[in-house]
């Protein structure tokens, strides 16, 4: 049987309808369509695709079960790698890793792994939640830091393996950035929900409004009685370029902006959290955070333009995230460097309620020059060439940098320039005794099968270290 | 869920409640601050800890009733539950090497201003309180300030009550009467704090105020509290919320309090709309 040269396509939202809601952007294979896809695979001898997993899933024999329509034990393949499926299947960049290394990948378009994994997880849990078997409990207590990916794929595998796991979360909701961060229309937050209650049925607790570093410090955590502890914080403090007018009403950060709109739903008419709702947004920096504002805030109503010093080549983003971008209308004001951000004054009448409001951006045009350190192009602005766009609002998307409170409470945890917690690579295993890490909290902002990679390699080494006591 | 153990009216708008948080109690400090939502799609509200029994597991706040939020926190009866809790947050109010202070509250910063003022006392130190309000029936907490206080002064804007005038009247008037403060700590609205900055700025004398700005998840995540001291962006929530007085960009502070001032006008309709509607 000729094998089809082209992945089958997922049907999306169309983008003049999308724009105007939020939605979920792509809506997922249907059976015939998933079982058509999986008999693309050649199942090679290889297997190149499964090194390519952070998580390294069993790939090829979850796609065989597919297509021989045993839609749940390709689940449980997946399962037993991975804590998240359904949240993978949407997140991962599979083009740079599973996908990139396929087989088929070399003459025609590779397997569409990401979008086969979705449909196994989205179809397991449409159907009612089975109580999975409860392996025996080995007496040990882990506490997890954090319930984002990287926590949450810690406390899935330990749990699974007899370990009585409690997850400290400081929001009001489980998810981390899963839910305050990466908006609806990607990932919807039911899905983020039914993922956790998996979870709990692992026998996992989930403890919300504990800030680890102000309600408990992690010393107390193994005065409590926990044999170990794994930080999965994530990052911190939002980045600001330290340019006149950065503190302007209309101006967030991305983390601020993304927060409002997701974990406190102020998309809503009835939220009670405000966002403003601007008429032109200038979101800076060229990530999938940037990716992310800026479709939000056109879902929210504005025309949106991102500003990055590069050109689209260097620009960081995923590609299907930019290509969704710009079919739903932001528009890409490349190689622009922000300068200063204007605001509103009367000098007649300093009680004129529109004082401080942002007016507008202004940029100053680049070119690219030499390479540096890492190999990207550096910008080099154009003198004299500065500009203003007029926008209203105004949202910084430069990165984080890791949050302080648990590295100021903890006394031998050891952080490198940073802020990052430093971790032995192969196991998470910190400066600090029976402490692990691993996610954004010592990587500084990466992505979510990243981060699920590192609470995965953690759990293997708390249990190593935990059974190894025990004998 | 949080329950609330004690509720008490101060004054029209000002009310305290005694949550049973026992985390939060065992560990909260002057200075301090919780994040609270009232109900499962309620607002995030920051509140400075008002303060707390370690025995009994309970955290104090004292609030204002200003916005939609608040109404419905204020609805919410004495044995009924609150949805989150979560603390305590910032830092706590350096108290080090200060033997003789000067606490200048204003309206309900004099909630905020209490335990500062009873903690300097526990420490020894001699306490001078300056409590000011817009007139006499909305003064709260004579009676708890003259406890930890070595020397008292109530003002209200109309004379309607102690003295008539600003707090930064008797505090200049101290300071030129010889008074050797080692640190004044002004709590309030953000025009007060100022001319109390102000007011000590010529004697050189240490001061500390408390910032207040809009917040979200309270922990350094959102960056919306963001402030400027010293030239330098500084987050409220963990860099904070006391601040070098002389340091704070008061003006930068106080436009961006009123960024969603339409939308809280619009919460607070709502809100009350509902009221009436339950009324009827």
């Amino acid at each position: 049987m000729a094998v089809s040269p082209r992945k089958h396509e997922m049907p999306v939202q169309d983008p003049s309808e999308r724009v105007r809601n939020f939605g979920e952007v792509a809506l997922g294979y249907t059976e015939e369509t998933a079982v058509a896809e999986a008999q693309r695979c050649l199942n090679c001898k290889n297997k190149p695709c499964v090194a390519g997993c952070p998580v390294n899933i069993a790939i090829p024999d979850f796609i065989s079960r597919i297509k021989a329509g045993d839609f749940e034990g390709a689940y449980d393949v997946i399962n037993s790698s991975s804590s998240l499926p359904a949240v993978c299947g949407r997140v991962c960049p599979q083009e740079t890793q599973c996908e990139s290394k396929c087989t088929l990948g070399i003459k025609f378009e590779p397997v569409g792994i990401g979008r086969l994994e979705r449909f196994v997880a989205d179809r397991h849990n449409s159907s009612a939640i089975k109580k999975p078997e409860l392996p025996a409990p080995n007496g040990r207590k882990v506490a997890v830091v954090g319930s984002g990916p990287s926590g949450l794929a810690c406390a899935g595998d330990l749990a699974k393996k007899g370990y009585k796991v409690t997850v400290f979360e400081a929001l009001h909701i489980a998810g981390g950035v899963l839910v305050y961060g990466i908006p609806e229309f990607r990932l919807p937050k039911e899905i983020v929900r039914r993922e956790i209650e998996t979870l709990t049925s692992y026998g996992v607790e989930v403890r919300t409004n504990v800030v680890i570093g102000k309600t408990l410090t992690v010393d107390e955590l193994f005065e409590e009685g926990y044999d170990a502890v794994f930080i999965g914080s994530g990052a911190g403090l939002p980045k600001f370029m330290g340019i006149a007018g950065e503190n302007l009403k209309g101006v967030y950060s991305a983390n601020e902006f993304l927060t409002r709109t997701n974990l406190m739903k102020a998309y809503r008419e009835d939220s009670r959290t405000p966002v403003m709702r601007a008429s032109k947004v200038a979101v800076i920096g060229g990530g999938n955070v940037a990716m992310d504002a800026a479709r939000t805030a056109l879902r929210l109503g504005a025309e949106v333009h991102v500003v990055y010093r590069r050109s689209m080549e260097e620009l960081p983003a995923r590609r299907e995230e930019v290509e969704h971008a710009m079919e739903e209308g932001v528009q890409f004001d490349l190689l622009r460097n922000p300068v200063e951000i204007l605001g509103y004054e009367d000098p007649d009448d300093r009680r004129n309620p529109k004082n401080g409001f942002v007016t507008g951006l202004k940029v100053i045009k680049c070119e690219l020059g030499e390479p540096d350190e890492k190999g990207r192009r550096r910008p080099v602005e154009i003198a004299g060439s500065e500009y203003v766009i007029d926008v209203d609002c105004v949202i910084v998307a430069i990165g984080t940098s890791p949050n302080p409170l648990i590295k100021n409470t903890t006394a031998g945890l050891e952080v490198n320039r940073h802020g990052g917690i430093i971790v032995e690579e192969n196991t998470g295993k910190t400066s600090k005794d029976g402490v692990y890490a691993g996610g954004d909290a010592v990587t500084g902002a990466a992505t979510v099968i990243l981060a699920m990679g590192a609470g995965k390699t953690a759990a293997k080494a708390i249990d190593e270290a935990l059974s190894a006591r025990r004998e | 869920m949080y329950k609330i153990v004690n509720k008490k009216v101060l004054n029209p708008t000002v009310t305290l409640m005694d949550v049973y948080a026992p985390l939060v109690a065992k560990k909260a400090q002057a200075g301090q601050f919780i994040i609270l939502r009232a109900d499962d799609d309620g607002e995030r509200i920051p509140l400075t800890v008002a303060g707390c029994d370690r025995e009994k597991g309970t955290v104090q706040i004292i609030f204002q009733v200003v916005g939609g939020a608040t109404m419905l926190l204020n609805r919410k009866e004495e044995g009924e539950y609150i949805s989150d809790f979560v603390g305590p947050l910032g830092c706590p109010t350096r108290t080090d090497g200060i033997k003789k202070v000067c606490i200048v509250g204003g309206g309900v910063g004099c909630a905020i201003a209490l335990p500062v003022a009873r903690k300097f006392k526990e420490l020894g130190a001699t306490v001078h309180s300056v409590i000011g309000f817009r007139n006499r029936d909305l003064l709260i907490l004579e009676e708890e300030f003259a406890a930890c206080s070595d020397k008292l002064t109530v003002m209200t804007d109309d004379g309607s009550y102690g003295r008539q005038g600003v707090v930064t009247l008797p505090l200049k008037e101290a300071i030129e009467g010889g008074e050797n403060y080692d640190e004044v700590i002004a709590i309030g609205p953000l025009p007060m704090m100022k001319f109390v900055v102000a007011t000590t700025r010529p004697y050189n004398i240490p001061t500390t105020v408390s910032m207040n700005p809009i917040m979200i998840d309270g922990t350094g995540m959102c960056g919306g509290c963001r402030l400027t001291v010293g030239g330098k962006t500084r987050f409220a929530c963990v860099d904070g919320p006391d601040f070098n007085g002389f340091e704070v960009d008061f003006d930068e502070a106080m436009a961006r309090s009123s960024m969603y001032a339409e939308f809280e006008r619009a919460e607070r309709e709502k809100a009350c709309n509902l009221f009436k509607k339950e009324a009827e």
